[in-house]
């Protein structure tokens, strides 16, 4: 039963099995991005207009997000909810956990972006009868998202790779589908380097394009 | 009209505006000149309730600026306010740039908003400018801009604050002539400024400014050309060298 025939090579019929653990990375990823992207906005929007004690105290929560290594945010999240006898998917485990680590990095650009608007410009909104939220709508976040977009873009790629980490849990995305290819091929190098050459190709161009932005922006 | 009774205002302990008692009627231009720091900037964000005042009031067509209940946003839009630094929406075009504020504040629809942008661009002279970018336009072209932008709201009131003072010499003359026209179309305005000579031209009345109270106020052929305070002599000799 152990024999060699346990071991066979990679094939076409696998096609199907990295396929789905390419789409699994691109959805968890995708997710993570628009939550932590929109939780991030408004996050990022309090903290520009809160008073001290309030960023001081959201502050803490977002350091803490940023600073403990994603792996054993994961980790410690997805044993601690089974243990109180709520076992998660590890899909929702990890999207939880990678939406609150892009919002926490989220917020900051936003912030910067919404503290970029120079406050007279605000003025300026206001004297022309636009209300509050008004200027927020038109002025302030169109403004300031332009000014951030690059540091966005970052931001995003960083959570493509960084998914590859939720694989600890048990999600079937690409490093999870290819660590069980391997096991049964035993060809790690191929298939490494494939997965490797994957996440090249979605955030070389992806970069490239920010910089590109960010030239163009600059003039 | 507007009509401006005792009005203290402080930042801190630091009181700027000592008790200023001003009108200012239907059709009449009203120039504010004085050293920096005497207080008249901070005199037109008041009108314009950005500023809230410790003391007096601010009554402009029987509205009463900083009473409570009274709706500010509403009632700037009676006032039209052109800053110093032009502001122009960096993310809009020029058209775009007078149009927004028709649009989402006095809700027209999208062509009206536009044709009255139009107009009023046409009327400050960028009238080919509608696509333009204001960030690729000279400072004297982006406030006029933002002269038009304020009037797409068909203000009764036009609040300039020193709009000249920060371009470029050259560029100054075709603001003022801005200015000028809108006296001539009858617009009621108050213009903080330092030029002297164009407050002198237009103005119906002239009022000096010197450490947060009104020094000397009149007509232009008495407080600039006859001055009788020592405080106005002295600051004009600066001035007009």
């Amino acid at each position: 039963m152990m024999g060699s025939s346990f071991f066979t090579p990679l094939s076409w019929n696998d096609s199907g099995f990295i396929l789905t653990g390419v789409l699994n990375t691109v959805y968890i990823s995708l997710v993570a991005i628009i939550i932590g992207t929109l939780l991030g906005l408004a996050v990022g929007f309090i903290r520009a207009e809160a008073n001290k004690f309030t960023n001081t105290l959201l502050g803490g929560v977002l350091d803490i997000l940023r600073s403990v290594p994603l792996i054993i945010q994961l980790i410690l999240f997805s044993t601690y909810i089974g243990a109180i006898g709520y076992p998660l998917d590890p899909f929702v485990t990890g999207t939880i956990i990678l939406s609150l680590y892009t919002m926490a990095f989220m917020s900051e650009v936003f912030r910067g972006g919404f503290e970029s608007v120079q406050q007279s410009m605000i003025t300026a909104g206001r004297s022309l009868g636009m209300s509050y939220w008004q200027t927020v709508a038109h002025v302030r976040l169109p403004i300031g998202l332009r000014a951030v977009f690059p540091s966005w873009l970052g931001v995003a790629l960083s959570v493509i790779k960084d998914s590859a980490l939720v694989s600890v849990i048990g999600y079937m995305e690409l490093l999870r589908t290819s660590e069980q290819l391997i096991s049964r091929t035993q060809q790690p190098l191929e298939i490494l380097i494939g997965v490797g050459i994957f996440y090249f190709i979605v955030s070389y161009p992806l970069s490239l394009y920010g910089k590109y932005v960010e030239r163009k922006m600059a003039t | 009209m507007i009509q401006i009774q005792n009005v203290h205002k402080s930042f801190g302990s630091l009181e700027v505006l000592k008790g200023i008692d001003l009108d200012v009627q239907k059709g009449e231009v009203v120039s504010v000149i004085g050293g920096s720091g005497s207080g008249k900037s901070t005199l037109l964000y008041c009108i314009n309730a950005i500023e809230d005042i410790q003391q007096g009031r601010i009554v402009v067509d029987e509205i009463d600026v900083h009473a409570k209940g009274t709706n500010q946003d509403k009632l700037r839009q009676k006032l039209g306010m052109v800053f110093q630094q032009w502001n122009s929406f960096p993310h809009l075009t020029v058209l775009e740039n007078a149009s927004l504020a028709p649009r989402i504040v006095s809700k027209l629809s999208r062509k009206e908003a536009v044709e009255i942008a139009k107009k009023e661009l046409n009327h400050v002279g960028l009238g080919d400018k509608f696509d333009e970018y204001p960030t690729r336009m000279s400072g004297g072209q982006q406030q006029r801009l933002a002269i038009a932008r304020a009037l797409a709201m068909k203000p009764d009131y036009m609040l300039f604050d020193e709009v000249t003072s920060a371009l470029d010499p050259e560029l100054v003359g075709e603001v003022l002539d801005t200015l000028r026209m809108l006296r001539d179309d009858g617009m009621t305005m108050i213009c903080v400024t330092h030029e002297i000579a164009f407050a002198r031209e237009v103005s119906n009345k002239v009022a000096f400014f010197h450490q947060g109270v009104i020094e000397e106020m009149g007509p232009p052929e008495q407080v600039i050309a006859n001055p009788q305070k020592e405080a106005t002599k002295k600051f004009l000799s600066k001035v007009l060298h």
